[in-house]
């Protein structure tokens, strides 16, 4: 069964335009849309398709850390992993039930991801080769996340926005947990250090490609920000997050693997070298490291546990109340 | 490169090209579970609150899984759940002429009432 869906004028009616004016002037006054009113179908159609791989991302992003869920050095930190990764199944299912407020259905959003017909996010196709690449996600990745997704509480759809506070509260713990981890492991042995330094070499790079492609290869930004479903560009949102990270590498006491790092002492930011964007299209075209392994484990959970829903279902049906 | 990617999902760049569908299919899967709509009360003393929905065989499943979903961290003492199919909303859009009469109806508010400056508590 799928969210209520409301009647709306066909489209090219009478009052369409009369609808437009009426959205674009909640638009313009920075209030919220909400999932019973008109809404054009290029804005339903952006934002079923940004909140589902929005979604799949958190879904998908449990895997690289799952995997070392039994390889945790102590129970305190088996305690943490688990609560992180039971957190990113949490927002993948805050972000289905925004999606199905537009009218989409979760089962249908599934099949899509699980036949490739839907993507998520490239980040998540590389492996987890270290247990320092634990730290090193919740400290890059999910910082990277949080700088895309603080201002998507501002979002200019009301269950969208809702779904990304609730996210954003609970990111900041994913953050600081993988940072901790990390000084802990720094403060070890030479080995974890090198392990450390090693994790950072390989996750940098992707982790700023994670805000996407520069702005002057961006074409839906502009339409976006007019919805006020996006409220900065790529370059922007990527600029913010190196300026905060660096010194958070330094107190770390670890080197970005960027020689042209700099900061420019006439804006106070950091300038960073050019990024290999064949490498961020090949891994999203499905020739990442990962790739087929991500989607056939994400199978195998619907596919191996299809008995419990059925089961589930049989019960409720018979101990339905007529 | 080409342009069709994006990151506005928040958690890194995807793509948006043509190939990617964004509609729902017509044919939608029928294995979902029923959609319920979760209300969960803060704290003692305030009303539930909407916070989402979620998909359960059942209504006492519906209420194991709002609080794994919606109350890990003591975001409440209280859960509601009711088939989102079973809600009667007021109508498709919120500014219809059904809230139209409470605008004419100003003498419902106190400041409608002009009361001296000297009359005390009031």
């Amino acid at each position: 069964m799928s969210a209520p869906t409301l009647d709306r004028p066909a489209a090219g009616s009478p009052d369409e335009a009369a609808l437009q004016r009426q959205f674009e002037a909640t638009i313009a006054a920075d209030h919220r849309i909400e999932p019973r009113d008109w809404m054009p179908e290029g804005y339903r159609r952006t934002l079923v398709r940004q909140i589902a791989q929005h979604a799949h991302s958190e879904i998908i992003g449990m895997q690289p850390e799952g995997d070392w869920l039994l390889a945790a050095p102590s129970l305190r930190r088996k305690a943490v992993l688990l609560a992180k990764v039971q957190d990113e199944a949490g927002h993948g299912m805050y972000l289905y039930s925004a999606a199905e407020t537009l009218g989409a259905d979760r089962a249908d959003l599934t099949d899509k991801l699980i036949e490739r017909r839907q993507k998520y996010s490239s980040i998540f196709n590389y492996p987890t080769l270290t247990y320092a690449d634990v730290g090193v996600i919740g400290w890059l990745v999910d910082g990277a996340a949080i700088c895309n997704q603080v201002p998507l509480c501002r979002s200019s759809y009301g269950p969208y926005a809702r779904a990304m506070i609730r996210v954003c509260k609970e990111e900041s713990f994913h953050q600081r947990q993988g940072y901790e981890l990390l000084m802990t492991m720094m403060r070890g042995t030479p080995e974890q250090r090198a392990m450390v330094q090693d994790a950072v070499d390989r996750w940098w790079w992707p982790s700023l490609m994670m805000f996407g492609p520069p702005d002057d290869d961006s074409p839906n930004t502009a339409q976006s920000m007019a919805w006020g479903i996006k409220r900065h560009t790529n370059d922007e949102l990527r600029q913010r997050f190196v300026d905060m990270t660096v010194p958070q590498a330094q107190v770390l006491g670890v080197t970005l693997p960027d020689p042209d790092l700099a900061l420019d002492e006439s804006t106070g930011r950091w300038r960073f070298g050019a990024i290999d964007w064949s490498e961020l299209q090949r891994v999203i075209s499905g020739d990442g490291p990962c790739n087929d392994e991500r989607i056939a484990r994400r199978r195998a959970a619907r596919d191996d546990n299809a008995w419990v829903t059925e089961a589930a279902t049989a019960y409720a049906e018979k101990h339905r109340v007529h | 490169m080409s342009t069709d990617l994006t990151a506005e999902g928040g958690h890194g760049a995807v793509p948006t090209g043509p190939e990617v569908p964004t509609a729902p299919s017509p044919s939608v899967s029928r294995r979902d579970w029923p959609l319920y709509e979760v209300f969960v009360r803060g704290k003692r003393g305030l009303n539930h609150v909407h916070v989402g929905s979620l998909h359960a065989p059942d209504d006492e499943m519906a209420v194991h899984a709002a609080r794994d979903l919606y109350t890990r961290r003591n975001e409440g003492v209280s859960i509601w759940v009711v088939k989102a199919a079973d809600i009667t909303a007021s109508s498709p859009d919120e500014k219809d002429p059904m809230f139209a009469p409470s605008g004419d109806k100003v003498y419902r508010h106190p400041t409608f009432y002009e009361i001296p400056e000297n009359v005390p508590h009031m």
